[in-house]
């Protein structure tokens, strides 16, 4: 029976995404991990496996089309001797008999901290209620991933309920979210307090272009909205001699030169913050409606500029890692980053984040906390600056740091004694070999 | 551990208390239970259980009288009231027995008298076992008490119940006589049913309800259904009237009653008075305690508690709706709070209600006035038992089974029933709404033929016009 190609959950918050390119046509023999299709997500691209082969019978949703539903059928497989009329029989129409016919490679690892919330994964049927299903439905939701407060995690009316109330920022606490996540309604709940963002009025006599928003932008404006409205912020800012980091900068590139290991001074940083958070650990955690979630990993996610937006990549156990480890991950993440190649598991997740923008001489600056972390760390350019010292003038590099905090999370003290920590790692930087 | 402090102390050993100590045993607590009278409670003893046994002779009673229709034939029909009374306490008296037994299988420890709450002491409450004397006998102590001390019928002022002219409940169901002339003042549940089994039993009956229709917190098309059968089966129902007042006489006494503006005088051997319920609040130990009483009620969360921390309060101790298995689930979520799971609250929409008169009201969810009331677009189905062969086979031609969806969401909304065995029937649209399942799934459902329940498929068919055989 021709099999029907569904549109796959690359990730456990994807609800829709972008049919970016076809890299087979219709009448092309297809092989199982071939890679039929892309797919552009919420933060990146993603490649589309066969599971099974045949034939590409018909591409049901064609490159360039935004907004497809998760397990909307996107194309036909076609078996041996089968042929499109096969597929027109009432029978085919039927949803596919696996429930996943296509897995795209990453979906296997969610990210870790997901993985309790997962219960109905993405590959898995989703247990709800016919009148939740029917809501969800109604109301254009996707329930992959989202854990119900009946029996077993079963989704019911009330919980797809929270989800409308809590508007499409609803799925998120997928991403990191606590274990106990009843209903999705609590980690909802506020966000569902706040007014739903209303198209704003082109202002008038005024020409403009409306440039449809891409699933990043959708997404950055969701989450960053989110963060700045129901988050406390607050800030600290520290100035932080550079010289001594500079010359152990030189001397080790020096010596790296032929294993081809240059390092940035964002690599110490990364290295000096995964040391610090390892001194501070609860520096490293999330809130809660339920408790603290103190993250067991170091791991620290870092800002990256792509076109179209941005996305933060994740050093994993950073803490564990060497300068020059950190170094060829980070190059590595970046460049996949902005070739839109990343997979969800490297960008989903992380305890910390740090945001750079120091290669464009910015002096200093705030970021908003990216949640569910508690904290973020905005680096500016590193300058000559004059300071006194010893009660004379004299010439100091410096770069100002400040960190933004989620003081449901970290209190004033707590922040300012992580910095302590930091600055003492980045002006002593012989220490974070130790 | 000692012998008088417990994890859970219950108060009170009807359907909520009892289901609440076992629920707490299995889930590994020590629970004692206080009873003052008999385990079971009011339903077990003097409400659902004994009126069911009773409302089984009348149904036979009719059915005696309606031999023919069924190729039999019989004379000198007679009924012996001290026989079918004395087969109702033994019904009571069995299963009572059978509590005591739960109790002991699951190591409840029961202590016989009247539970009062007492000091703190810590971080546990104290709870006194009062003696018939009203001393204090025993203290015991409970992490956690459990109040599900239920409820008592209200009085009328003006009709104060001796036990032998007026009566409520409890005295109509052990009557020494069957009255010739009754009165039954308000239309619930219990003056129905008590109307229904005296009529068919023989006896004149009146009832005098208030609201502008008969079981009032049924769907409108389900009073006026009833309103149709008591009075062809000659029982006399004076709606929208208020009782003034009565006046004893040599054979009873005279009922005033006034409707439109009119008095009119009803002459009576025998008055039930059954306008409600009053919850029993005092004498607990309630003052001194955060806990709020409304009318009589104890006001709870969704998880049973009071607003005194480690006091809850569960059954016809709390509010509506007023029936024996709201208060038994209510034990259960209570416990399970307790012990850290996370129960679902009750949704009062979900809990089915019946009435066992003749023919039988059974119903859950929004009625059709209510639904659209909150705002839903409905989809209504009906069905009649003429249209269905069981009951045509049964002899059960008469009743209806109407479904209420939302239009939009397919969502059952509600189910209204009346006829043979709809209290039997009902709790199949229970599943349904605890399920939340919507006219689709009904209607792929395989009901088995020939069964009553081929009408809950009809009803919900009729909704979206696909009723098949009417």
């Amino acid at each position: 029976m021709p099999i029907q190609i569904l549109m796959p959950a690359l990730s456990p918050t994807m609800t829709e995404g972008t049919l970016a390119r076809w890299l087979k046509a219709e009448g092309d023999a297809i092989k199982a991990g071939q890679v039929i299709a892309e797919i552009e997500t919420d933060k990146a691209t993603m490649e589309v496996e066969a599971v099974d082969e045949g034939v590409l019978g018909k591409i049901i949703i064609p490159a360039g089309t935004a907004g497809v539903k998760v397990n909307e059928p996107i194309a036909i497989l076609l078996g041996e001797g089968e042929s499109m009329a096969d597929a027109a029989k009432p029978t085919a129409a039927a949803p596919a008999p696996a429930p996943a016919p296509v897995a795209a490679a990453p979906v296997a690892a969610a990210p870790a901290a997901a993985a309790p919330v997962a219960s109905a994964s993405s590959a898995g049927r989703v247990v709800a209620s016919p009148l939740a299903k029917r809501l969800a439905e109604q109301a254009g939701l996707s329930l992959s991933g989202v854990r119900g407060s009946g029996p077993n995690g079963r989704i019911v009316k009330a919980d797809v309920e929270a989800l409308i109330a809590a508007g499409p920022a609803a799925p998120a606490p997928a991403v990191a979210a606590p274990a106990p996540v009843v209903a999705a309604a609590p980690a909802a709940a506020p966000v569902a307090a706040a007014p739903a963002p209303k198209p704003a009025a082109p202002p008038p006599g005024q020409a403009f272009d409306m440039v449809p928003h891409t699933s990043m932008r959708k997404v950055i404006a969701r989450r960053l909205q989110e963060s700045k409205q129901t988050v406390p912020h607050f800030y600290l800012t520290v100035d932080l001699a550079l010289d001594a980091l500079m010359a152990l900068r030189a001397d080790l590139n020096a010596k790296g030169e032929k294993l081809g290991i240059k390092l940035s001074v964002n690599d110490f940083v990364i290295r000096a913050v995964a040391l610090a958070m390892k001194q501070k650990p609860d520096v490293n955690a999330a809130w809660s409606d339920e408790g603290m979630l103190r993250f067991k990993q170091v791991d620290v996610s870092v800002a990256v500029a792509i076109p179209g937006g941005l996305i933060t990549p994740i050093i994993k156990n950073a803490d564990q890692k060497a300068l020059g480890q950190i170094s060829q991950e980070m190059k590595d993440l970046a460049k996949r980053a902005r070739d839109g190649k990343l997979m969800p598991e490297e960008y989903q997740g992380g305890g910390f984040s740090i945001s750079n923008l120091g290669m464009y001489g910015i002096k200093q600056f705030s970021a908003i906390i990216n949640p569910p972390q508690s904290c973020i760390l905005a680096v500016g350019a590193g300058e000559q600056r004059p300071v006194v010292k010893n009660g004379a003038l004299a010439v100091e590099t410096q770069m100002t740091c400040t960190l933004s905090v989620d003081h449901r999370v970290v209190d004033g003290a707590l922040g300012a004694e992580f910095l302590q920590v930091l600055k003492g790692l980045i002006e002593d930087p012989l220490t974070m070999m130790l | 551990m000692s012998d008088t402090s417990f994890d859970v102390i219950v108060v009170g050993g009807g359907p909520g208390g009892y289901v609440a100590a076992i629920r707490a045993a299995q889930l590994k607590m020590k629970v004692a239970l206080v009873e003052r009278e008999h385990l079971g409670g009011v339903c077990l003893n003097w409400g659902c259980i004994p009126t069911k046994a009773l409302l089984r002779s009348s149904e036979i009673y009719h059915l005696l009288h309606n031999l023919g229709a069924y190729g039999f034939s019989a004379s000198n029909i007679s009924f012996d009231l001290g026989k079918i009374v004395g087969r109702s306490r033994q019904v009571a008296g069995q299963l009572s027995g059978g509590i005591k037994h739960l109790m002991k299988k699951n190591k409840v420890t029961v202590f016989d008298g009247h539970g009062r709450l007492g000091a703190k002491a810590g971080a546990a409450r104290t709870v006194e076992v009062l003696g018939p004397d009203g001393k204090v006998k025993q203290a015991v102590t409970g992490t956690h008490v459990i109040l599900a001390t239920g409820a008592r019928a209200r009085h009328l002022p003006g009709f104060d119940v001796d036990g032998g002219l007026v009566w409520t409940a409890r005295e109509a169901m052990v009557p020494d006589r069957m009255p010739k002339q009754l009165v039954v003042i308000g239309s619930g549940a219990i003056g129905i049913e008590f109307a229904s089994f005296y009529r068919t039993m023989g006896a004149e009956v009146t009832v005098v309800e208030m609201m502008d229709r008969i079981l009032p917190v049924e769907d409108e098309e389900v009073s006026a259904f009833m309103l149709k059968a008591f009075a062809k089966q000659g029982m006399k129902i004076l709606t929208g009237a208020t009782t003034k007042g009565m006046t004893r006489t040599a054979t009873g006494a005279t009922v005033t009653v006034e409707q439109a503006g009119k008095s009119i005088d009803l002459p009576a051997d025998r008055i039930i008075v059954a306008i409600g319920i009053v919850g029993n609040v005092e004498g607990i130990g309630l003052e001194g305690t955060k806990v709020k009483v409304e009318k009589t009620h104890i006001v709870t969360d969704g998880m049973c508690r009071t607003d005194e921390p480690g006091i809850y309060a569960i059954g016809d101790l709390t509010g509506p709706p007023w029936l024996a298995h709201k208060a038994s689930h209510e034990g259960v979520i209570c416990v399970e709070a307790i012990a850290g799971l996370h129960p679902h609250a009750i949704d009062v929409t979900k809990i089915p209600g019946c009435t066992y008169c003749w023919p039988q009201v059974a119903s859950v969810g929004l009625t059709e006035a209510k639904a659209k009331a909150a705002g839903h677009q409905v989809k209504v189905g009906r069905f009649p038992y003429v249209g269905n062969g069981k009951a045509i086979a049964l002899g059960e031609p008469e009743g209806m089974v109407k479904t209420v969806f939302d239009a939009k969401t397919g969502e059952l909304l509600g189910a209204h029933m009346v006829g043979a065995e709809v209290t039997e029937l009902i709790q199949g649209y229970g599943i349904a709404r605890t399920l939340e399942t919507t006219e689709a799934d009904l209607m792929h459902t395989v009901f088995p033929h020939p069964t009553l329940s081929e009408m809950m498929h009809e009803s919900v068919l009729d909704a979206y016009g696909r009723a098949l055989h009417f």
